[in-house]
């Protein structure tokens, strides 16, 4: 956080149950340090993750979304992820359009196991969201006339 | 509108250290809905459940939120609690302020402001919380078995054992399968027949047990716990209660040339045939493709000479319903089609054999009674060139081999060659390999011995090319450490064929709504921790179906399947998991998106009247899903185009005010 | 490996369209070349030097000559390696070290021989075109 130290990037974290939301407890039991930005919202799997709730994170003034996963092959679901990877795919290409730099979103494959991964993906992915700066609203113009 | 209490935890110091516990539990009083708000020392201990326990009473809860440690941790505990407060338990939600938050950050002023945004979420949540109560369904104690190899019939005979009745489905006439056809085993050479009969005449004996053989699954439908099935049991022109194997119709049947599938085509039956002398059931089976009476109405002589009365004509294929509670696919594997092997001369030779031919060729059962003769002239061999790899790990063409390694090949090659060198001591034995592959108990002993103590030449390379020269085959092979091409002169030669899952493995798959690889192998529901169990409840997987496997192996997996399907059919009611899809059916528009996506094919679609605004009735495609099935993974409720689907307990509304309280 | 071979050898598998990783080093394209007797460096160690950037003793060997481009080794390969492609190009490596002696499209309609076999000027095409 040397970039800027007054802008503290609100990042929304969507971690699945089986793979990640394990991994970022692991990173907790090993006291492995990451941003108090990052908002963990469970959910059972990757592929649970609607564009939707993206688009209203950051409809709502989040700076970034990180979507984290379980690797492409241990999916609890089997496929769950894979479907992940082809939405967020697809909505990757179209952030630009939105007007939100593409950043500010991230896909992330975190294992259980990888609490160290964990932590330091956070840490990477606050300190890239943070050096963009805040996040330009989606606001629907047309309410404001 | 929700009663919510909210407990916030300390634990110990592991929370309170670096989160202010009590402006937590102030700050939540004033979020919507929160009657309630308090901290204590540790909420999981008994007092802590008291405390909510006490709540829940004086205040009329309706939700609560506590803000501990993981909800890996003590999720279960905090619904347990509620429970037995009589609230429903899925109206608890967890904040995890331990594992998420006081753990990680090392700032009071921090670790409180992000504790509370934890809490706010998680109240949002419960906001939208409704009581959820999971589905049961009944548990039809019977198990169907799909195949009677020696997977099968481990299978079979665990769960037998332990009291349920199982049915076994068999297509071939009798059980018993690949290993029914091999001569010796590795790695303690123990003849296949004198360790596989017994077991077969246990599956017989077992009042458990019952076998459909000359059978195929014709339809399944329902779902784990319930299944129907419908089984097709051909007709074999033979009535099986009467029959008792005697064998003197396929003496006397004048259709002998039939090609012997037990002796891989290496020599004949006739058209009634029993596959082998241990066959279970011991009942002759009429092949309809050759018997002259079924093709023509002229001969009858097995009818004649059947002192039992047994032959029957006129029988016609049977249906058969059965309900079951589980399911387990044991269809096992054949050796690949050598058509496309040009280069190994299978088809211009008939001394160019594969290995399952060799195994008849080496069985005291066998067409040459146990004699290694060579199948053209029926001379002994001097020199054997075996082959390794032929079709395994062969990547360049689809059509021609598999790109998997077959797994049995190095350790059925290395007993070859060893019991050919050890019962004539006169021949010359070729072992042509790429890698040897023994990793598995007293393997690797095994192949040193054939090498050192038996002297079969092994030979790191590969035979390019083999082809007949008057009555010997030239095989020309590369030796790569010698750096030579070397041209032997061979009297026969074996070649290791690649093996594939069975051809009705597809269409099984097909009907069990169970996954498969791209190889036609079966998909386990996870690699590691779930290797008997299909992604798709109630199917279980036992044997080669599931990939390349050797006898011990395949044992193992079955009793492992086996045991899965105890467990399951011990229950007596199914408890499924409540955080399932749920579809809208006032918006769903029956577009098939979200069946197509469901990885545990949970999802149907059905018909329903609806009355419309104008007063009349429509019919409309709905889509509805199996409680039973679904795991909740939330893959539909994305893919619904219209937003009809949902899953309960992760709602959409849920998950966007989790958002919402985050991003305030 | 120095940049000039590995460039040379990134060239080489360009042009060929052959991975020589794919290789399983089960000898089976040595084994069925017809002109093994005949060569230094057998098909199979062909590909295992062209991975391993040892072009040079290649292109000066002899045995890229002897290779008769029958294509058994493509044919039978499990793995879909190709050597042969291999062997043409490191052919077309010498080619192109000796000098740039291309020949573009425009120019051989003139050295057209009515009695030169089709297949003939679709190979030199396919050697000289690249």
């Amino acid at each position: 956080m040397q970039i800027n130290n007054e802008f503290k990037p609100k990042i929304v974290a969507f971690c699945c149950n089986w793979c990640s939301y394990a991994g970022a407890d692991l990173a907790g039991n090993n006291r492995l340090a990451y941003p108090e930005n990052v908002k963990i919202i469970k959910v059972p799997c990757s592929c649970r993750v609607n564009p939707i709730f993206i688009l209203r994170a950051f409809q709502r003034g989040a700076d970034g979304v990180i979507i984290c996963g379980c690797h492409p092959g241990d999916c609890h679901y089997t496929s769950g992820n894979y479907y992940t990877r082809r939405r967020m795919a697809l909505l990757f290409s179209m952030l630009n359009y939105l007007g939100i730099e593409k950043e500010r979103i991230r896909l992330e494959w975190v294992s259980a196991a990888e609490g160290a991964k964990f932590a330091a993906t956070m840490n990477d992915f606050t300190s890239a969201v943070a050096a963009l700066g805040e996040n330009k609203r989606l606001e629907d113009l047309r309410c404001k006339k | 509108m929700q009663r919510i209490g909210v407990f916030v935890c300390w634990c110990g110091s592991n929370i309170a250290g670096t989160v202010d516990v009590q402006a937590v539990s102030d700050a939540l009083k004033n979020e919507p809905g929160v009657v309630f708000s308090t901290n204590y020392q540790y909420m999981c201990s008994q007092a802590g459940q008291d405390i909510i326990k006490q709540a829940i009473a004086e205040h009329k809860l309706t939700g609560i939120v506590v803000c501990s440690c993981s909800p890996r941790m003590h999720e279960a505990t905090f619904r347990k609690t509620a429970a037995a407060a009589g609230l429903n338990p899925y109206m608890v939600e967890i904040a995890n302020i331990r594992e998420q938050c006081s753990w990680v950050h090392k700032d009071m002023a921090t670790g409180t402001e992000k504790a509370i945004i934890l809490g706010k979420a998680a109240v949002a949540k419960v906001n939208l919380n409704a009581p959820l109560t999971p589905g049961e369904s009944p548990v039809t104690k019977r198990a169907l078995v799909i195949g009677g190899g020696i997977a099968g019939i481990q299978t079979a005979l665990d769960i037998a054992e332990a009291g349920f009745p199982v049915d076994i489905v068999e297509k071939k006439p009798t059980i018993g399968g690949k290993m029914a056809q091999l001569d010796k085993t590795f790695p303690t050479l123990d003849c296949a027949a004198c360790i596989l009969t017994p077991k077969m005449v246990d599956v017989a004996q077992n009042e458990n047990i019952r076998i459909f053989s000359y059978s195929e699954i014709e339809e399944v439908g329902g779902f784990v716990g319930n299944f129907k099935v419908k089984i097709r049991k051909k007709a074999r022109y033979v009535k099986e209660d009467i029959c008792t194997g005697c064998g003197i119709c396929t003496e006397k049947c004048p259709q002998k040339k039939v090609p012997n599938e037990f002796n891989m085509g290496m020599d004949n039956r006739r058209a009634v045939y029993i596959p082998f002398a241990q066959a279970v059931p011991k009942v002759a089976t009429i092949d309809p493709n050759y018997c002259t009476m079924l093709k023509t109405g002229k001969c009858g002589i097995c009818s004649k000479v059947c002192t039992a009365g047994a032959i029957d004509y006129t029988q016609k294929d049977e249906i058969i319903e059965e309900n079951y509670g589980a399911i387990v696919a044991a269809t096992g594997f054949n050796p690949i089609s050598m058509d496309k092997f040009d280069e190994y001369a299978y088809n211009q030779s008939k001394d160019v054999i594969t290995s399952l031919e060799f195994e008849r060729l080496t069985n005291a059962a066998g067409p040459t009674a146990g004699k290694l003769l060579r199948p053209s002239d029926g001379k002994h061999p001097h020199t054997i060139v075996f082959v390794q790899c032929v079709g395994s790990r062969c990547a360049a063409c689809a059509e021609k081999g598999k790109e998997y390694c077959s797994k049995i090949c190095c350790m059925y090659t290395a007993k070859h060659a060893m019991l050919t060198r050890d019962k004539y001591p006169d021949t010359e034995v070729y072992v042509f390999y790429i890698d040897v592959r023994t990793p598995g108990k007293a393997f690797d002993e095994f192949y040193r011995r054939a090498v050192e103590e038996y002297g079969v030449h092994y030979i790191k390379g590969m035979v390019g090319k083999v082809f007949p020269e008057g009555d010997k085959l030239m095989v020309r092979a590369s030796d790569l450490l010698a750096n030579k091409q070397l041209n032997i002169q061979a009297d026969l030669v074996v070649l290791a064929a690649a093996i594939e899952p069975d051809k009705s493995a597809r269409s099984i798959a097909t009907m069990l709504t169970a996954s498969m690889d791209t190889n036609d192998f079966f998909t386990e529901a996870h690699p590691k921790l779930r290797p008997v169990e299909s992604p798709t409840a109630g199917v279980f997987l036992s044997g080669t179906c599931q990939g390349p496997k050797d006898i011990p192996e395949t044992v193992s997996q079955a009793s492992a399947a086996a045991a899965k399907v105890i467990g399951l059919l011990a229950k007596d009611k199914l408890t499924g998991n409540p955080c399932v899809a749920q579809p809208n059916e006032l918006m769903c528009n029956g577009c098939s998106s979200c069946e197509r996506v469901c990885p545990y094919g949970a999802i149907t679609y059905i018909d329903k009247e609806f009355r419309m605004p104008d007063r009349t009735t429509a019919i409309r495609r709905i889509a509805t899903v199996n409680e039973a099935v679904c795991q909740g993974c939330g893959a539909c409720t994305v893919a619904c185009p219209s937003g009809a689907m949902d899953l309960k307990g992760f709602a959409s509304a849920q998950i966007i005010a989790e958002v919402d309280a985050i991003c305030k | 490996m120095n940049k000039e071979t590995s460039k040379i050898r990134d060239e080489i598998i360009r042009s060929s369209g052959v991975n020589p990783k794919k290789c399983m080093r089960c000898g089976k394209c040595t084994a069925t070349c017809p002109a093994f007797d005949e060569m230094e460096y057998h098909p199979h160690q062909f590909v295992y030097m062209v991975e391993n950037g040892d072009i040079e003793p290649l292109m000066q060997s002899k045995s890229l000559y002897k290779c008769l481009t029958c294509f058994a080794c493509v044919d039978r390969c499990p793995r879909g390696v190709e050597p042969a492609k291999l062997v043409e190009s490191v052919r077309l490596a010498v080619i192109r070290k000796q000098g740039a002696n291309h020949l573009t499209s425009d120019d051989i309609p003139a050295l057209l021989d009515e009695d030169m076999p089709q297949q003939a000027i679709v190979s030199a095409l396919r050697k000289y075109s690249k």
